[in-house]
């Protein structure tokens, strides 16, 4: 029977949430790291068992902790990131330059074949790789050495690299984004790379559609479909066909296009999720309602997602990394809040139950699907 | 012996509880108390001090004998009462945030 182990990484630690294929009974495991901000946690797809995390804190820095028991037990590993050769700058808020400087690792994404490869995305805007079990950290500077990494600004929330996607069907191939850079691809293995902006306008930027500055919160790929890119940005949802060098608008109904999380149902590669957030001013869900939106047209028709979920005084926030889909059929979805709640939907979305709803502050989600 | 007494937090990374004690060779110093402590705990590198530049981060203090010893120079001798083990170095985070 299939299982189902979905990794919450919280600003007090983190949980893991067990159940079977029903996803009606949920054990909780937790807080592991407690105390300690875990930006992102995931798991291994080639072993499930090894599950990375990243874990920080104000007082104490980044550190690294990795499982090879499913989440049994914990081994800390390297948390050295060093810029590859000299720094250099960035566009700080004020627009002068500021020297790129290592703050914290946000996401972290295991090779798709190799167990002891993972990747991690850091702020200041880096990739970096490590091939032996998170050990030892080297970072790809061709991406912070593209020509436009002096024009890079960070976001309100620090200049961060959030998503990583690699390409199942090319190995030579990844995706990332940085806030507030945009997204960029790399097509051999991560020497160079390029901007795929293309498409975006963002009004926050002297011009809309330049080469770089957007705001880019989050990008979901179905891995039967790797050319077809979904964006949540700043404000904007929007579509690629073409594995990112054109973008085009797909917002259509939705009552705000502002939003972090975006997802892609994993049978059906039209079908696509987001949480509408009021705007850019008050991070909070549309109307006081928590509503999930999927549209099955690859975007443009919204339908609202509300059986389950609270209809009234709702003032919660979902961000960028804490939306994530297991591979059961049906499709489960899942996503947690900034007020605690990790809510889980076994029917892809058509209704909906908190697993737990009191966690701190959700910062990630993710989900392994066990045989 | 040096004792060196940890935040809970780095206890909890570095699986240890109370004390630690810890052999230095030569002159006892912060750079060399912590150059102890790190290679017996090496997930405690880039904790207390960066990686890169070895600087004290921000928000962490070293206390001992009743005196706040962080501005000193890393290579300036701690207190006699630390290097003879009467008395621990204290690594103490600070009092802020929620």
């Amino acid at each position: 029977m299939s299982k189902v182990r979905v990794l919450v990484g919280t600003r007090k630690g983190a949980f893991i949430l067990s159940s079977d294929g029903k996803r009606e009974q949920w054990e909780v495991s937790g807080p592991h790291f407690a105390g300690w901000e875990i930006y992102h946690m995931k798991g291994s797809p080639a072993d499930p068992n090894r599950i990375y995390v990243s874990q920080s804190s104000g007082w104490f820095g980044q550190t690294m902790q990795r499982s090879s028991d499913g989440g049994k037990s914990w081994e800390a590993v390297g948390n050295k990131f060093a810029y590859d050769g000299v720094p250099g700058t960035h566009q700080w808020y004020d627009g002068t330059p500021h020297p790129w400087e290592f703050k914290r690792v946000w996401h972290l994404e295991p090779s798709l074949t190799d167990p002891e490869t993972v990747y991690a995305g850091v702020e200041d805007a880096a990739i970096f790789r490590s091939t032996d079990g998170g050990q030892n950290w080297s970072e790809l500077p061709g991406l912070r050495g593209h020509g436009s990494g002096p024009r890079w600004q960070p976001g309100a929330g620090g200049m961060c690299l959030h998503t990583i996607i690699l390409d199942p069907s090319n190995p030579n191939r990844m995706y990332i984004a940085i806030s507030a850079a945009g997204a960029f691809r790399t097509d051999d293995g991560g020497k160079n790379w390029k901007p795929i902006n293309q498409g975006l306008r963002s009004q926050f930027i002297p011009d809309p559609t330049a080469e770089v500055g957007h705001c880019v919160h989050h990008v979901a790929m179905h891995p039967a479909r790797p050319d077809v890119l979904f964006m949540q940005k700043h404000w904007d949802v929007m579509r690629s066909d073409n594995a990112g060098d054109l973008w085009t608008e797909v917002s259509g109904n939705l009552p705000t296009d502002f939003g972090f999380v975006i997802d892609v149902h994993a049978h059906e590669p039209e079908t696509i999720y987001v949480v509408p957030i009021k705007s850019d001013s008050e991070h909070f869900v549309h109307d006081a309602r928590l509503r999930v939106y999927r549209s099955r047209s690859g975007g443009n028709e919204w339908e609202p997602l509300t059986n389950g979920l609270p209809q009234s005084n709702c003032y919660v926030n979902v961000l960028r990394d804490a939306m994530a889909v297991d591979k059961l059929d049906k499709c489960g979805i899942y996503f947690g809040t900034t007020g605690g709640q990790v809510y889980a939907s076994a029917d892809a979305g058509d209704n909906w139950a908190p697993i737990v709803r009191d966690l701190p502050a959700v910062l990630s989600v993710e989900v392994q699907t066990l045989s | 012996m040096i004792r060196v007494e940890l935040p809970y937090h780095l206890r909890t990374l570095a699986k240890v509880q109370g004390e630690v004690l810890l052999e230095v060779s030569g002159p006892v110093t912060q750079r060399s108390v912590l150059d102890a402590l790190e290679a017996r705990y090496p997930m405690l590198r880039g904790t207390i001090r960066d990686h890169g530049t070895g600087k004290r981060r921000d928000f962490l203090r070293f206390f001992a004998c009743q005196e706040d010893l962080s501005h000193q120079s890393p290579d300036e001798p701690l207190p006699e009462a630390v290097a003879s083990g009467k008395e621990p170095l204290l690594v103490v985070g600070a009092i802020a945030g929620g």
